[in-house]
């Protein structure tokens, strides 16, 4: 669904990704990990065309980015669900129109899915807070407000970018738990973490494999996680 | 398809933007407001190009009528002088035509001044001869100079051709009313730019957020335009309303002498103005989707 092909990356300053050659098969589940800094978030970024990579071929969905329109590359982002590193909510609304916000923007009727936006909130424990506004959550609801907006559009495939960068163990746990019942629908998922303790928990649940980034390349880690 | 979201938004003002921008504060005022002083501006240049416009079209038909030839001469004179002048105009370059008024037409013209029952045989009344020019007109101090010879008695009366310069004035008047109308639609397309540009700026992380989700260009630049346009049609409305009301109020001129033919708007006119709300509207329709297609070419 997404295809990497030798594909490198440089903001400018010198490379930052290089040579990076990845195919992300349907119900397939990733670990990224790697030092902060290393590059993960600017990988996913190349995985929701936010980034034209410098060198190389990315395909979503069998589709050369680089021939895609602007329109194409909204249509696209509709199947890839993305839980930002720092959210990206809209302050102005409800945790609910946040969540909603994919569905609201893409010209469906949004009167058929306003069931499906409650079970949502269900699935992630946020009923109620369903009114409340992004700023007044704790780290652990905004994450899941965030995993729940991600799957709005039933995505094929979710890139979830450190969603346990700031929450205690129990919460990441119970987001992992949402990550995997998600796999288990047969959802495509890349975590990008740098939590090995996250990393082992899943891997006694599921057959996830470890990508690492180490001196700007990809490469898959070891039995030693 | 775009006349008819323009219509949408038009009809149902910023009722329905979607409220997944935030609101705009004073970029939307703003152009309420220009929209509706440049529509109060736009009333009264078209209010002096429409006056002009007739006033020029009353002056022009005056002189293209006629010159009058006024023999004075003995009775005795008058018919050979009457004959002469004829002949003179007759070989003139740039004479259509040249008539004698017979007694009854000269009585006509008098009657306003004489009454109607006055024997105009009997006073020693001068000949009168109407002359129409042709399109290239001719030079009347050659004619006079060839008169003055041929007929001593015959004077020519160009009384229409001092109107000739203020027909190009009115002309030319009528032409900077226009002038000014373009230029007003020029300005508030730049004022409404301007604020459509400040409320993208305002926004720029909600625009990168709408993209992020799956939002396309349209959808996002449709959440600005709605707004920019709504307000300016109905500033432009407001303004038109205040510009046409003091056009009414307008002190009568007719009556200080058919000179002015009033600032005003007469009979159909009135409609003319109705045209500025829809043209704001469509000014900032083009000139907000504009900036906003320019703004989300900066936005993966
Ligand atoms: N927009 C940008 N412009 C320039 N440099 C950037 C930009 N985004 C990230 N970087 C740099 O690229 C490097 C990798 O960033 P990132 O992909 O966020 O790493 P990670 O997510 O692994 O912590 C960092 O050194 C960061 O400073
Ligand atoms: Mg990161």
């Amino acid at each position: 669904m997404i295809d990497l092909d030798k594909v490198a990356h440089d903001y400018g300053g010198g490379a930052l990704l290089s040579d990076i050659t990845l195919r992300l098969e349907p119900g397939s589940f990733h670990f990224l990990t790697g030092p902060s800094g290393a590059g993960k978030t600017t990988f996913l970024k190349l995985c929701y065309a936010e980034l034209v990579p410098t060198a190389g071929t990315v395909r979503l969905f069998g589709r050369d980015l680089r021939e895609m329109r602007r329109d194409d590359v909204a249509n696209t982002r509709r199947r890839i669900g993305v839980v930002h590193q720092d959210c990206q909510f809209l302050d102005h609304l409800t945790i609910a129109e946040n969540v909603a916000l994919p569905l609201a923007v893409s010209d469906r009727d949004p009167g058929a899915q306003a069931d499906n936006l409650s079970e949502l909130l269900d699935w992630v424990g946020l009923s109620a807070q369903a009114r409340a506004r992004p700023p007044e959550l704790s780290g652990g609801e905004r994450q899941r407000a965030a995993l729940a907006r991600a799957v709005m559009m039933d995505p094929e495939i979710v890139l979830a970018d450190e969603p346990t960068g700031n929450v205690d163990w129990e919460m990441s746990l119970r987001l992992l738990q949402l990550l995997v019942e998600l796999n288990r629908m047969g959802k495509s998922i890349v975590i990008a973490t740098h939590d090995l303790n996250l990393i082992r928990a899943a891997k006694a649940q599921i057959a996830a494999r470890v990508l690492r980034i180490k001196d700007r390349h990809l490469q898959l880690a070891g039995a030693d996680l | 398809m775009r006349l008819l979201s323009l219509l949408r938004v038009i009809v149902m003002g910023e009722r329905n933007a979607s409220r997944v921008v935030p609101p705009t504060g004073f970029t939307v005022g703003l152009t309420l407001f220009s929209a509706a002083a440049m529509a109060f501006l736009a009333v009264f240049a078209l209010a002096l190009s429409l006056a002009t416009g007739r006033l020029a079209d009353r002056w022009a038909d005056a002189l293209a009528r006629t010159a009058t030839v006024r023999i004075s001469a003995p009775p005795g004179q008058m018919q050979a002088q009457t004959d002469a002048v004829m002949a003179v105009l007759a070989t003139t370059p740039g004479i259509a035509d040249a008539r004698v008024l017979d007694e009854a037409e000269q009585r006509a013209l008098l009657a306003p001044w004489l009454g109607p029952d006055v024997p105009v045989g009997d006073l020693p009344l001068p000949q009168l001869i109407e002359i129409t020019e042709d399109a290239q007109g001719y030079d009347p101090e050659n004619l006079r100079l060839r008169l003055s010879a041929e007929a001593p008695g015959a004077v020519l009366d160009d009384h229409t051709r001092w109107r000739r310069p203020l027909v190009r004035a009115a002309d030319r008047l009528r032409l900077l009313g226009v002038v000014s109308i373009a230029l007003i639609g020029l300005t508030t397309a730049a004022m409404i730019t301007l604020s459509a540009n400040a409320a993208l700026a305002a926004n720029a992380r909600v625009i990168r957020v709408l993209r992020l989700v799956g939002a396309r260009d349209s959808y996002i630049a449709r959440a600005f335009v709605r707004r920019f346009t709504g307000r300016a049609f109905q500033g432009a409305a407001a303004g038109t309303f205040l510009g046409m009301a003091g056009v009414a109020l307008l002190p009568e001129a007719d009556s200080a002498g058919s000179f002015l033919t009033g600032l005003g708007f007469q009979g159909a006119g009135w409609l003319w103005p109705l045209l500025i709300p829809p043209l704001a509207a469509i000014v900032a329709f083009w000139a907000t989707r504009a900036a906003a297609f320019r703004t989300l070419r900066g936005v993966t």
